[in-house]
């Protein structure tokens, strides 16, 4: 059995045309209220650099390389870790007027939109 | 029917890249709502968790070459892995929300560093592959590059490290000089590494001048961009380091690196365009011209009317008694850390009946969204948060407009003054409040150096001070009311 995978030419070109349309489609629905933990959120996916970095340096055959994917892996594995925490952060404190009387014991809420404002 | 190691590890490699890429993209889409988007990042979460635990699996598929020094490079990996995972995780829960924009600048430089980092190995370890192959890797290490030192110079903007746009005189000749020849260099190396043309300087030197040069140009590129650019510039480096990332992908034959980036870069591209039209001006303008140059020629010394200096108190009592409030924040704002005590006022006049609302102009502050990260940590529900098109109408029929820290982004001549340097661009109409205060701690422009005209208008006041001084005095004064009622 063979697992490998090959991408070539137009396969590529299919996988970042459609990857790329699928991306703009589900971003374009993000309300601008969310785009700072959008823009982190993205910036967490890339991280996924840090698999590629590994590949690199597992694949490593002198010092150069070796000293060069350590870093690779060190800053993706960064940008993975650090991007995580502080969208999770952002996320966490979004919360209707509802949410906030409950936290503050209050009863009763006045606005009643639920859903993100889009600009 | 045998079934090698090596296959098994690809197998399960593949298997989680693919869950990962269909996890990233189920996540981002769980993002398009505050309700759903906080486990929409975990789903992201699993995603890479799966992802990184796979790439273990890579240790039984190695190169014949790499195969001596599996052990060192495995100890290399994990150490790496620790290390930048806890220091990053480390960073990203204690940075203060103000501090958001130059945190994730960092990470997306990183993002980027990585990215060149793996194409550095690719072509230090020699042609592999065909002409297609080492171009992409050429190509994404220049952008991976540019967007690593690109953002170091974003970040010492935001942090405050550099705090005037560099500016020189023949900037954008040297700095398209500076990208040319990366390209030479760049074509040259390709060539150099397929053998077609004889290297003057060894291959492994002529990769260090390349990305000595990419390096050099991102910085070029970022020094004469100004602070309240920074949302477009942002967007721009996070949309490179995908673009980057799905490059190196390719060069690695890894679907879920390609599919990731290039979802990146598509968000990225996307954000750039929204905060570029939120400006009114194209994005090769915010990057290539030394916006407000011309704006000390503008400036009309005969600005009708006057500065009219309020007391914190006085303007604090005013909101007291009106009806409606809507509050337009900027950067000031959060140089001020003051979003706590905005909303401990707006809770004090809330609890007297006024009806507050928050009016969000798409670039105040200095990343996309900004203002709306700092009021949510303030504890401000979402539902009192409205953007440009969603509140633009109602200022006409609000009593007052209370602005914070925020200054272009609010100035009617965008509307009126056609020779105004930020004519056309789309701003928040608190000029039609019946009562304007101005939250702001001097005399000073705009980051453009264009003048205000709503700070001259007859129904502006301006109130002088640190945003969260002059909160704290508004906060006394409405206090101070209520207990002389109650006696």
């Amino acid at each position: 059995m063979d697992f490998s995978i090959e991408i070539t030419g137009f396969v590529a070109l299919y996988i970042f045309v459609l990857a790329g349309f699928a991306g703009w489609v589900v971003i374009g629905k993000v309300p601008a209220i969310l785009h700072t933990p959008l823009m982190s959120g993205s910036n967490f996916v890339h991280g996924i650099v840090v698999v590629g970095g590994m590949f690199a340096l597992l694949n490593a055959t002198n010092p150069t390389e070796q000293a060069i994917g350590f870093f690779a892996v060190l800053l993706g594995a960064g940008n993975a870790a650090g991007g995580f925490a502080v969208t999770q952060r952002m996320l966490a404190m979004f919360q209707t007027t509802g949410e906030a009387s409950k936290k503050a014991g209050k009863p009763g809420s006045r606005a009643k939109r639920s859903k993100g404002h889009r600009s | 029917m045998t079934v090698t190691l090596a296959e098994l590890a690809r197998l399960g490699i593949g298997s989680a890249d693919l869950a990962a890429a269909f996890l990233f993209l189920y996540g981002l889409k769980r993002m398009s709502s505050p309700v759903t988007a906080p486990s929409g990042i975990f789903v992201a979460g699993i995603g890479m968790l799966v992802a990184v635990c796979a790439s273990f699996l890579y240790v039984l598929d190695v190169s014949p070459a790499a195969e001596p020094h599996l052990l060192t490079n495995l100890a290399l990996g994990v150490l790496a892995l620790l290390a930048g995972g806890s220091v990053a995780w480390w960073a990203g829960r204690r940075v203060p929300m103000t501090a958001m924009p130059q945190m994730v600048a960092i990470y997306n430089g990183m993002g980027g560093g990585a990215a060149g980092g793996i194409a550095a190995v690719e072509l230090f370890a020699g042609a592999k592959g065909s002409v297609v192959a080492l171009a992409v890797t050429v190509i994404g290490a220049l952008i991976g590059a540019i967007s690593l030192s690109g953002s170091l110079i974003a970040w010492a903007k935001l942090q405050g490290v550099i705090t005037k746009p560099v500016r020189v005189k023949g900037q954008q000749i040297a700095n398209a000089a500076v990208m040319i020849l990366t390209l030479a260099v760049g074509i040259f190396l390709v060539s150099a590494e397929l053998g077609m043309a004889v290297p003057i300087v060894s291959i492994p030197m002529l990769i260090g001048i390349f990305f000595a040069l990419s390096l050099l140009f991102g910085i070029l590129m970022t020094l004469p961009i100004g602070g309240a650019d920074m949302p477009v510039v942002i967007s721009i480096y996070n949309a490179f380091t995908g673009l980057a990332v799905a490059l190196e992908g390719f060069v690695l034959q890894n679907p879920a690196l390609m599919i990731a980036g290039m979802v990146v870069g598509a968000a990225g591209l996307l954000l750039t365009l929204l905060m570029a039209k939120a400006m009114n001006r194209s994005v090769s303008n915010v990057v290539f011209t030394n916006f407000g140059d011309g704006a000390a020629k503008h400036n009309p010394a005969h600005m009708k009317g006057s500065l009219k200096p309020a007391e914190a108190g006085d303007a604090g009592i005013a909101m007291r008694y009106a009806k409606s409030v809507i509050i337009a924040p900027g950067y000031g704002l959060a140089a001020a850390q003051a979003q706590q005590k905005l909303f401990e006022f707006v809770k004090l006049l809330q609890g007297d009946g006024v009806s507050v609302k928050f009016a969000i102009h798409p670039v105040a502050g200095r990343m996309p969204g900004q203002m709306d990260v700092l009021l949510a940590e303030a504890g401000v529900p979402y539902d009192l948060i409205f953007q440009l098109d969603d509140i633009n109408a109602d200022f006409k029929t609000t009593d007052v407009a209370l602005v914070i820290g925020a200054n272009d982004v609010v100035n009617p001549a965008a509307r009126t003054d056609k020779a105004s340097p930020i004519f056309g661009m789309p701003i928040l109409n608190a000029d039609q409040a019946k009562k304007v205060f101005v939250i702001k701690r001097g005399d000073g422009k705009g980051y453009a150096g264009i003048v205000n005209a709503l700070f001259y208008a007859d129904n502006c006041d301006m109130v002088y001070g640190d945003a969260a001084v002059v909160l704290a005095k508004m906060i006394d004064a409405v206090r101070g009311l209520g207990s002389k009622q109650a006696a």
